[in-house]
């Protein structure tokens, strides 16, 4: 990890962030937007799955909702590694952020799962059981796992405070 | 102009050191005290506060845009509204109390930061334009509910509110910045 944050921290884009350093509250701003749409958007997929949603609207109008969390994802990714290249060492060789972004590989698998199992043909209708289960489980996971990467996030002072 | 010394404190400087001993003293309360002293309990705070406010910004943002016209408009906008207000309001009053006690824990500091002022003057304009939502254009909605064309009340509130909640989740960034 070492060795890979000062190879980050050599390349140029990283030395133009750094020169920049005003630039960094404003990608925080945005990767805490973008968490917070993907957030709402797995939460809107799943209040559907679950059925308590109030519209009648079918599952398979959650799909409504696949291009913002692909989206947020996007941006998310763009001002993450943007952060990451900021402070390269700083973050790579912080356990939170190590938590961090394993908890979130999983919940980008979950969520690539999850509107995998919402695709039309194979939607997860009440008259298929083991479908819908399966589409329920993995709603929850995804919603589950995303609220852990949004936790860790900020847990970097937490866990810096107790091991004092 | 004679030193203040002389001719006393002005009207507003009473007013700030009013303002400056209360936050003194909100800071000195025990739960104050135990939350800026302990280790953990500020992060902890701090790590919940910025998650809720993260999902309350989330679910509003869906109906403003959707207000907007720019997604689910194939769902009516009172379906949407009415999904996504009751988890809102859990997430913004966990917000609320966790953002309560985190700022007593640093009062002075707190009320004295340009980007926390700035935070609260736009929560309250929101919260202004969502009662103005509630009060002028909601009640008719059962016309606009499916229609492709929004009442241009129910896209300004929509724009205000969007715009507004990015401006709280900016300005409350920026208050670690600008901390003394």
């Amino acid at each position: 990890m070492v060795e890979l944050s000062s190879w980050l921290a050599s390349l140029p884009i990283s030395q133009a962030l750094r020169r920049l350093s005003w630039l960094v509250p404003w990608l925080q701003i945005v990767h805490i937007l973008a968490n917070g749409i993907i957030l709402s958007a797995v939460v809107m997929i799943d209040m559907r799955i679950w059925g308590i949603s109030r519209s009648q609207a079918s599952i398979a109008m959650a799909r409504r909702f696949h291009p913002w969390i692909w989206a947020g994802l996007v941006v998310l990714t763009v001002s993450g590694i943007m952060l990451i290249l900021y402070a390269p060492r700083r973050l790579l060789t912080d356990v939170t952020f190590q938590v961090k972004m394993v908890v979130m590989g999983f919940a980008i698998a979950a969520t690539v799962a999850l509107l995998a199992a919402l695709r039309p043909g194979r939607e997860a209708s009440p008259g298929d059981p083991g479908r819908h289960k399966l589409a329920s489980l993995l709603g929850t996971l995804t919603l589950v796992l995303w609220v852990g990467v949004t936790l860790a996030g900020r847990g970097r002072w937490l866990t810096l405070m107790m091991m004092r | 102009m004679l030193p203040a010394a002389v001719i006393g404190p002005s009207r507003r400087e009473t007013i700030v050191l009013s303002i400056k001993e209360l936050m003194g003293w909100i800071e000195s309360t025990d739960v104050a005290m135990l939350i800026s002293q302990s280790r953990g309990w500020f992060p902890a705070l701090e790590m919940i506060h910025v998650t809720a406010t993260t999902f309350v910004f989330g679910m509003i943002t869906i109906v403003d845009l959707r207000l907007l016209g720019l997604l689910a408009r194939g769902s009516a906008v009172s379906d949407l509204y009415r999904d996504v207000i009751p988890l809102t309001w859990a997430a913004f009053v966990v917000a609320a109390i966790t953002g309560g006690l985190l700022f007593i824990s640093q009062a002075v500091a707190y009320s004295a930061n340009f980007a926390f002022r700035m935070k609260f003057a736009v929560l309250i304009l929101i919260a202004l334009n969502m009662l103005a939502f509630r009060l002028f254009a909601y009640p008719g909605i059962s016309k606009w509910d499916r229609a492709a064309a929004i009442p241009l009340r129910a896209k300004l509130a929509g724009a205000i509110s969007l715009i507004g909640w990015i401006a709280v989740v900016s300005c409350a960034r920026w208050i670690a910045y600008l901390m003394i």
